[in-house]
């Protein structure tokens, strides 16, 4: 079951479309799930494709075609670094090595205590910071140090 | 008539800059509504509602301004909007693309969370102008931020009655809403867009028909880019005469350029066009650490990289980079300094291409794949001197065999790489190891 909560933002959402394009709200609608939830099980999507009334597969090819929904569980706190031509040319490979090393995890692994995951972004549309990551698809660190990431982890204890 | 210039446009100078999209960026608070009203914003919007301004006489100041597509095309604004329809019995609608996943560019990011009302403005103009009742500002999820800053801006511009029915007690009605992509470059293919706003995979359309004929939800759409509307504003407000004056015959006005890589101070620099490069580098603080230039991707992995003799001698418009041998696409300035491997930059490159294509096409799908796994193979040091070949000619037959334009974006870096800087990729075949490495 969707909670109340999240019903009530995608029917927020739904009033920017017509009445019959039900469908266009998928994209928030499991963006709205999955931030609630922390990831997307095949039930969520269902679910969330019950509450549009649009097929299932539907919901499941918006799904898995666009790379900020996690199909598979992210721990906590979902880290999203960009390796792309602008972070690297500055360096983003030194904060890759210092997140595997203090994590002890590689790309897409949750960390045991299920924590953290360290997944390997594309462009974030934000080179100016480079190099950079994003916390739970939502919150974007830039200009990163070692120390800055040591910070980073702290907080997100 | 509203491109009648009554005074002097007073340009912003920021640190050498030219501030247009972004002049709010003088101000303490240079999102909210109250500094953007204060440097004259929405009255470009109540004149041309409450005047009824013909929409001809509009889009022949949007015409004349030379205002040429932001988002990387350069197609002329004015042109694309004359291809809507004028008369449609249903609703119209327009879409901004603020769907910025093309490595180095990040300028459109500045306008939604710096100065959100003016691009607010530019489509509530372009809506009237067009007919339009509904309007969509899809904008990356990345920026999460960002977005939320924008969505703001919507409810203070609707509360303050420059959005929503009967503006300015006309008859002139416009809703517009911000709606996000969840990380999907192709998103920002106009047609691939749509889809999305539709709720369904961001694979791109045949084209014809064109958006402005079957666009979003079936219905005409006139898409343009986050920068080209927010600067519709200042073009009435000023005139599109005065707006050409800011630039160089056939590149109109100021451009927003996202400077990144190897650079003292990356950033957005928003410069009159017609800039030459090197003021533009020395305004974003020259090469960092005091090394030397080795080559610059001028407008986004989609144009082709520039050796430092050939971009040390351009300006910065469409003309003087398109004579220079590359283009100034969304003004993605990426600068690489004398440290880098060309050959790992576009081994980089070309995986970001086969991540992100959409796989419908079979030459793209498959061919990015293989150009990533063979220049994978020469930076692990299997490489063969007929890679280079095979390299060009997959890059080739992707090229112009795609529905949209990720065909081209992904063989462009491929072909230019080699062609540029052949002597480091047969060197790396030969030795297995990189030219630059160890310095």
């Amino acid at each position: 079951m969707l909670s109340p909560e999240a019903t009530a933002k995608i029917e927020y959402e739904l009033t920017k479309y017509p009445a019959d394009q039900r469908q266009a709200a998928v994209m928030s609608a499991l963006r709205i799930v999955q931030t609630e939830r922390g990831w997307l099980s095949k039930e969520s999507i269902t679910e969330v494709a019950q509450y549009l009334r649009i097929p299932e597969i539907a919901a499941m090819e918006v799904a898995s075609f666009y790379n900020m929904y996690d199909l598979t569980p992210v721990g906590k706190y979902k880290i999203a670094i960009c390796t792309n031509i602008s972070c690297m040319l500055r360096d983003s490979d030194v904060i890759v090595d210092h997140l595997k090393a203090k994590l002890g995890v590689d790309f897409n692994e949750v960390t045991p205590d299920g924590k953290f995951c360290l997944k390997e972004g594309e462009c974030m549309g934000a080179c100016g910071g480079a190099p950079l990551l994003i916390v739970n698809n939502h919150t974007m660190h830039e200009f990163l140090t070692p120390a800055k990431v040591d910070a980073l982890l702290e907080e997100l204890k | 008539m509203a491109t009648q210039q009554t005074q002097a446009p007073v340009m912003t100078e920021l640190a050498g800059q030219t501030l247009m999209a972004l002049r709010t960026l003088t101000e303490d608070n240079p999102a909210s509504l109250d500094t953007y009203i204060k440097l004259g914003g929405y009255s470009s919007l109540k004149r041309v509602v409450s005047e009824k301004t013909k929409a001809t006489d509009i889009i022949t100041a949007v015409k004349n301004s030379g205002l040429r597509g932001r988002g990387g095309a350069g197609f002329p604004t004015g042109l694309k909007w004359s291809f809507m329809p004028r008369y449609f019995d249903g609703v119209k609608y327009l879409v901004c693309n603020t769907d910025e996943g093309e490595p180095g560019t990040f300028k459109d990011r500045d306008i939604i969370r710096y100065n959100p009302h003016q691009l607010i403005e530019g489509m509530a103009i372009a809506a009237y102008t067009l007919g339009a009742r509904v309007g969509y500002n899809y904008i990356h999820g990345e920026i999460w931020q960002d977005y939320e800053i924008f969505e703001a801006a919507l409810q203070e511009a609707k509360a303050a009655g420059y959005l929503g029915e009967n503006l300015f007690g006309t008859n002139f009605s416009f809703d517009l809403y911000a709606v996000h992509g969840y990380g999907a470059y192709i998103c920002g293919e106009e047609t691939a867009l749509i889809e999305s706003i539709e709720g369904k995979k961001g694979q791109p359309r045949f084209k014809p028909p064109f958006p402005a004929s079957y666009g979003v939800f079936g219905k005409p759409t006139n898409v343009n880019n986050t920068e080209s509307y927010a600067s519709i504003p200042w073009i009435l407000q000023h005139g599109g005469e005065a707006f050409a004056a800011l630039g160089v015959p056939n590149s109109g006005g100021t451009k927003l350029f996202s400077v990144s890589g190897h650079v003292e101070k990356p950033g957005n620099y928003e410069v009159k066009m017609g800039m030459p490069f090197t003021e533009l580098l020395a305004l974003s603080g020259g090469i960092w650490k005091g090394r030397k230039l080795k080559a610059v991707i001028p407008g986004g992995p989609s144009t082709a990289v520039m050796p430092a003799e050939a971009i040390l001698k351009a300006t910065m418009d469409y003309d003087g980079l398109s004579k220079a041998g590359s283009s100034l696409g969304a003004g993605s300035m990426i600068v690489m300094d004398d440290t880098t491997c060309m050959v790992k930059t576009l081994q980089r490159l070309s995986y970001f291409f086969y991540e992100e294509s959409c796989g419908q096409c079979t030459p793209c799908r498959e061919g990015t794949g293989w150009v990533y796994r063979v220049i994978t193979r020469i930076v692990n040091g299997q490489g063969k001197m007929e890679d280079l070949e095979l390299l060009t000619s997959v890059s080739n037959n992707i090229a112009g065999r795609t529905i949209c334009a990720l065909g081209e974006a992904a063989a462009t870096p491929v072909l230019s790489f080699i062609k540029h800087f052949r002597p480091e990729f047969e060197y790396y075949i030969q030795h297995g190891k990189s030219m630059v490495e160890g310095k």
